[in-house]
């Protein structure tokens, strides 16, 4: 375990300085569970055996060329001397790679067995794709968030991936490959998270405009503060508003169009068709990761999406500055 | 029936006459309604290389965009319009038409006759080819580019999703500009089987006609699937069917599974004949044979026929069962033996061979240091449970970057260098080739290597720009520099061709002194190719049979076309298509404006299809058919009669 | 590479002997190769989409009826009966029977394109209404549409038979449609039972 974190370490350190520049990536080399680890396990066996093979096949061009390049020789002497043709594409082109392959073709088998079987204990979480959001629910107490999924350290997880819009495909390299969420089907994805972090991932299947901010993370805290965190949601606290102007916020809410497309669990606002904003509060990030929830990005949000997400389905929305503010304060109290 | 053996092409007398007959008429006219395959050959290079660089173009765009971390240079909409250009431009009017374009002007050559099989079918498919590209380029005029990716996954290019016309000139676009593939395929494989030269038996013809073969056979055979992929959501678009809609019964994936089904034995037919334009140059320069010619025909058959069944893992994320994914996984890696078989054949070709590093050899060897990574990055998403990280990140980008751009097109530009002197009668300049060369290997690999790491990272493909602290800034910042160098490597090349065209020396018949028929003739050949036809009895007729033997019209009604009299008649011989004896002649049509009028009229449906505007589709429809109906008036007279035996004096039925 | 000049094989270029097709009729196999893909890989649609559903055909859409489809299938198989005796005649240079066989077939695939019409013009369902709906009309008017073309060859043969353009030896246009006609045929033998009769089982 720790000799392979030593070299996924040793590759991230390599690849971030060939990146030329710092900040942390979301590599899929950096795995923080059992699947993602496999999986850059199955690299590190594939890297040796690339790196021999194109050493190998590009030493045997280059020594192709030399040879080649030699002044000519006595007639016939040198087609004596070397291999036969046939020699050569038995060798290189039939023996060599199918012994190549069937360790490939064991591995595969292997690793796609051991990555995607059910498991006891599995915790559920539905996971919808939309444009360009990702709605979340945990079906066993019927919470409700958006792009920022929580989830217990060690614990099993299966994703249930689906779409009433295009195809998506949820993506989160340090913890497991990707699955699609299609329309009129059900994909299920199962990850673990073994350390406490917090994992970025992205929709990896084109689906428009802001294909390029569908983000979301997962957060991975140990199991009490993970209970906790859903216990908060599942009781409501933190729902009602903290000071007059909040207040205010939740009538300008429920009364303005954000309570057409959003809901706040207890409040009239109930609609589905943006994200539920019940613990937007709590949240790291605007618009799928676009930008990080600050009071002054969620009023420019509110006020013009378009000039911080082109293309998003949020329509801007004219308010006054103190409505705006007193929206602002709401929201950000939903914790 | 007399073979001469050592009979030169026809006394010179006769040329300006026989020159005079094939001519096609100057100007306008000559332009539209020429049927030569050379002619045509040459358009189709030409045309496609407009669109390569446009394509190129729109590359360098989008590395500028994505050069540093939420940069401004494209909005969102505009990088999507763009990225879908430049690979929809890529694939369907860059790199499949000009494979076509080659093969439409080495095909008769390489195989002793004196065009295609049809030569206004020939034209007929350049004109739907180019009508196509206007076709989906004129989105651009009204500001609508397609915005769907390459292969426009539905419901994302559904009516729903995808309201506008952009989706229509991508979907409409396909259909139209696959019917020339189609046509070309159909024309390839009957010019290959019948038209070849007497004793150029199949074991005899040169490695580039195989390729085409396998090329065209998997074309007849794959183009139907994008046909009904895009087709299809065209019905569902247009006239409201659902055979994509889930909620009615349709299926989603089932669009996939026709797309693929086309979409990897097309990524094949790229490469099949790009390693036949290498079978053709590392001999030429090893100054020897191919290294196990029968392996490497075998290989490309091989290819063709497997090729048909891994389209699946292009489809590892949507969660079909494991144990079908599994099998797609193992038969992704058997396909990779075919092509370790021609690797190593051209490595003995080169290790037994005395090698010049001409710069159509630098490229050939450039090809086989990027596509022996290229093919092993395919070799590791072919593994399952790796797929899944990697697909749809920049991984995939550049293995499809290292195979298509680095084994496509590096054999295309060898090919450029080694036939333009063929083609044009120029050489060009080997300085600024071997510059060109170092300048494009150099830039390219600045430029795709990263994207494998950049793909370990976590970045997805088909994203507009992204955020500064994810530590991928440094990496793209290479590639968009490296992209700029390949750039000028390409234009280099382009520089090259302008300048040879004036000042290029004089390549003379043989420059390379290659083994293959086309070299037999006059650079660029006369429009009638051949005076008289070669007869073949060498895998390598210009190394083992000097001087090389002409045929001479016999008495036989089936063999007047063989000699210099052919050419006086426009005919030339039909042979059996495995021992290559005389069936009969063709006649060679004359220019025609029909062809061009045929793929007019279908240009009209598929705008009124476009704008709705059915009174358009319906003229468009008519014209082409009347057209047909008038071009196939005269089968009779253009086509060797079908029972030839009942003018031969000696009937043997085979039976 | 040796010096040795290898010698064409004598007689190389002696004319073959044995009974060959146009190069016409070669394009037009190659043709029928790719449009019978096009068919194969609609039927694997069809059976894709009904493999998907619970129900077959979607939606309440009664199963297809066989009274008529039937005969009319025969109809459409018999008609390459004339076609081959049309083809042996000619081949022997007789015009006459050419124009004969060639007349009965086309009387047997009009009226089985009007039954076509005629049973699209009975069903209570649309191509709107639901994939099954889509592939049905789909496949089924895509066949017809052939059907329809070849009528049109069948008229051109037939009017060059009356042209005297043929003659023994000098038929290629109609050996192109001979084949045509055979192909359309046989997609039948694969669209009818896939369509008409497979939906019965269940
Ligand atoms: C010319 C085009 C070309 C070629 C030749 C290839 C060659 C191969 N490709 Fe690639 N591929 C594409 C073009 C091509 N591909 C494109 C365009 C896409 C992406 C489309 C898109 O999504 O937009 C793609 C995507 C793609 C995927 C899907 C990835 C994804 O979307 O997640 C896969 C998965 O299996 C794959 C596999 C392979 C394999 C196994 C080969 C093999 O044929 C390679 C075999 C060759 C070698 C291995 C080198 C020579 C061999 C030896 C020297 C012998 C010794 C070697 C070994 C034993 C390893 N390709
Ligand atoms: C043959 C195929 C081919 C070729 C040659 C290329 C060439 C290049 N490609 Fe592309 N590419 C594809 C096929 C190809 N590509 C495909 C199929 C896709 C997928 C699309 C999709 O996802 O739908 C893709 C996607 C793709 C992406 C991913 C976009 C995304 O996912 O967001 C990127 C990003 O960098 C890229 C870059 C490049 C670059 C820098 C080149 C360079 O090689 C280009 C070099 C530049 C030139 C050749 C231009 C030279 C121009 C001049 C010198 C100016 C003169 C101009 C005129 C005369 C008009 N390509
Ligand atoms: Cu959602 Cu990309
Ligand atoms: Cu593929």
């Amino acid at each position: 375990m720790s000799r392979r974190r030593g070299r996924a370490v040793a590759a991230g350190l390599l690849l971030i300085s060939v990146g030329g520049c710092g900040g942390h990536s979301p590599s899929l080399l950096d795995g923080h569970g059992p699947e993602a680890r496999r999986v850059s396990g199955v690299w590190w066996l594939m890297f040796v055996l690339a790196a021999v093979v194109y050493v190998v096949v590009a030493g045997f061009i280059f020594v192709g060329i030399r040879r080649g390049r030699r002044p000519a020789p006595e007639d016939g002497a040198s087609e004596k001397k070397a291999p036969k043709d046939d020699t050569f594409i038995w060798l290189g082109g039939i023996v060599a790679p199918v012994i190549i392959l069937a360790v490939l073709a064991v591995v595969t088998i292997n690793t796609v067995e051991a990555v995607r079987k059910p498991q006891n204990g599995e915790l559920r979480i539905a996971v919808v794709g939309k444009r360009w959001w990702w709605d979340v629910t945990y079906p066993d107490s019927g919470v409700r968030t958006a792009n920022e999924i929580h989830i217990p350290v060690g614990r099993p997880i299966d994703i249930e991936l689906t779409s009433d819009n295009v195809i998506h495909s949820f993506w989160v390299p340090q913890l497991a490959g990707k699955v699609d969420t299609i329309p009129g089907q059900s994909n299920h994805l199962r990850l673990t998270a073994t350390e406490a972090g917090t994992y970025r991932g992205e929709c990896a299947e084109y689906c428009g405009i802001e294909h390029a901010h569908m983000s979301l993370l997962v957060i991975a805290e140990p199991p009490v503060d993970f209970d906790r965190w859903l216990a908060r949601r599942d009781g409501g606290a933190g729902l009602t508003p903290t000071s007059d102007q909040a207040a205010n916020g939740q009538l300008v809410f429920t009364r303005e169009a954000c309570a057409g497309c959003h809901t706040v669990r207890g409040t009239q606002a109930s609609a589905t068709i943006g994200p539920d904003l019940s613990d937007f509060g709590s949240r790291q990030w605007i618009g799928s990761l676009t930008v990080a929830n600050t009071p002054s990005n969620l009023a420019r949000w509110i006020t013009d999406p378009e000039s911080i997400k082109p293309g998003t389905l949020m329509p801007p929305t004219a308010l006054s500055a103190a409505e705006i503010a007193a929206v602002t304060a709401y929201l950000e109290g939903l914790k | 029936m007399a073979i001469t053996e050592d009979l030169p092409p026809p006394p010179p007398a006769t040329e300006p006459e026989l020159l005079e007959l094939w001519e096609d008429a100057p100007g306008i006219p000559g332009f539209f309604s020429t049927v030569d395959h050379k002619r045509i050959g040459m358009r189709y290079i030409y045309t496609c290389f407009f669109f390569f660089f446009f394509a190129g173009a729109m590359a360098l765009f989008m590395r500028g965009q994505l050069a540093r971390p939420n940069a401004h240079v494209l909005g969102p909409q505009l990088y999507n319009e763009l990225f879908t250009m430049h690979g929809v431009t890529m694939i369907f009017l860059f790199n499949t038409p000009v494979l076509a374009g080659f093969g439409n002007y080495l095909i008769p050559l390489q195989i002793g006759t004196r065009d295609m099989a049809f030569p206004r079918l020939n034209a007929f498919s350049y004109w739907v080819f180019l009508l196509g590209g206007i076709f989906m380029y004129s989105s651009f005029l009204v500001g609508k580019m397609p915005d769907g990716g390459w292969f426009g996954y539905t419901p994302l290019v559904s009516k729903t999703f995808s309201p506008g016309l952009n989706i229509d000139f991508w979907g409409l676009g396909i259909v139209f500009t696959g019917l020339s593939t189609t046509v070309g395929s159909i024309n390839f494989i009957v010019t290959i089987f019948k038209l070849r030269a007497p004793g150029m038996t199949l074991n005899r013809m040169p490695m580039y006609v195989w390729s085409m073969l396998v090329f065209s056979f998997m074309a007849i055979f794959s183009v139907p699937a994008v046909t009904l992929a895009t087709g299809l959501n065209e019905l569902d678009r247009l006239f409201g069917t659902s055979f994509f809609v889930p909620a009615l019964g349709g299926s989603v994936l089932l669009y996939q599974h026709l797309f693929w089904f086309w979409g990897h034995p097309e990524v094949y037919i790229l490469f099949v004949p790009a390693t036949g334009m290498i079978s053709q140059i590392i001999p030429t320069f090893s100054r020897r044979p191919l290294s196990g010619y029968l392996w490497v025909a075998g290989a490309l058959v091989t290819v063709g026929f497997i090729s048909f069944g891994v389209w699946v893992h292009h489809m590892f994320a949507t969660g079909l069962p494991p144990v079908a994914m599994a099998f797609f996984s193992g038969v992704s890696l058997i396909i990779t033996i075919p092509s370790g078989i021609q690797f190593f054949a051209w490595i003995a070709t080169m290790w037994k061979g005395k090698v010049e590093l001409t710069t159509p050899m630098l490229f050939a060897i450039g090809f086989l240091l990027i596509f022996l990574l290229g093919g092993i990055t395919g070799v590791m998403v072919a593994v399952l449970p790796f797929d899944w990280q990697v697909t749809d990140s920049y991984f995939v980008v550049a293995h499809f970057h290292y195979v298509l751009n680095g084994a496509v097109v590096f054999p295309i530009f060898g090919a450029i260098y080694y036939w333009m002197p063929k083609m044009t009668g120029r050489m060009l300049s080997e300085k600024l080739g071997k510059l060109s060369f170092w300048v494009m290997f150099v830039g390219f690999n600045i430029t795709f290597f990263p994207m494998h790491i950049l793909g370990f990272l976590g970045m997805p493909r088909r994203i507009y720009t992204y955020d500064n602290g994810l530590g991928w800034g440094g990496l793209n910042a290479m590639v968009s520099i490296g992209s700029a160098i390949f750039g000028l490597g390409t234009a280099i090349t382009l520089w090259n061709w302008i300048r040879s065209r004036r000042h290029g020396a004089p390549a003379g018949d043989d420059p390379w002194q290659a083994d293959s028929l086309e070299w037999s003739t006059t650079s660029p050949p006369p429009h009638y190719n051949f005076a008289s036809i070669p007869l073949v009895a060498s895998r390598h007729p210009l190394w083992d049979q000097r001087p090389l033997p002409f045929a001479t019209s016999g008495d036989e009604a089936d063999t007047t076309g063989l000699g210099a009299e052919g050419a006086v008649q426009r005919e030339t011989p039909v042979t059996s298509g495995i021992d290559t004896r005389p069936e009969g002649n063709l006649e060679i049509p004359h220019e025609t404006y029909l062809p061009f009028v045929v793929a007019l009229g279908l240009a009209f449906l598929f705008v009124g299809l476009l704008v709705k505007a059915a009174v358009v589709a319906v003229a468009g429809v008519g014209l082409a058919v009347v057209a047909v109906l008038w071009w196939t008036w005269r089968t009779e007279e253009d086509l060797a009669p079908p029972d030839h035996q009942a003018e031969a004096p000696v009937s043997v039925d085979a039976g | 590479m040796t010096a040795t000049a290898a010698v064409v094989t004598p007689g190389a270029t002696r004319p073959s002997t044995r009974r060959s097709y146009p190069t016409a009729w070669w394009g037009m196999a190659v043709l029928i190769m790719t449009e019978a893909m096009v068919f194969v890989i609609l039927l694997a649609a069809y059976f894709f989409l009904r493999a998907a559903s619970k129900e077959w055909p979607l939606g309440g859409i009664e199963v297809p009826k066989l009274a008529l489809a039937i005969p009319f299938s025969f109809v459409l198989w018999g008609s390459s009966l004339p076609i081959f005796w049309a083809e042996a005649g000619i081949r022997k240079g007789r015009v006459r029977r050419l124009k004969i066989g060639v007349a009965l077939s086309f009387v047997m695939g009009a009226s089985f394109l009007a039954y076509t019409l005629y049973d699209f013009n009975d069903l209570h369902f649309g191509w709107r209404d639901n994939a099954y709906g889509s592939t049905f009309y789909t496949i089924v008017g895509l066949h017809a549409l052939h059907v329809f073309i070849g009528l049109g060859m069948n008229l051109v043969v037939q009017l060059k038979a009356w042209l005297g353009r043929y003659d023994r030896g000098r038929y290629a246009s109609a050996e192109v449609f001979f084949l045509y006609w055979h192909f359309v045929d046989v997609v039948w033998l694969a669209v009818f039972p896939a369509l008409f009769l497979s939906p019965h089982i269940r």
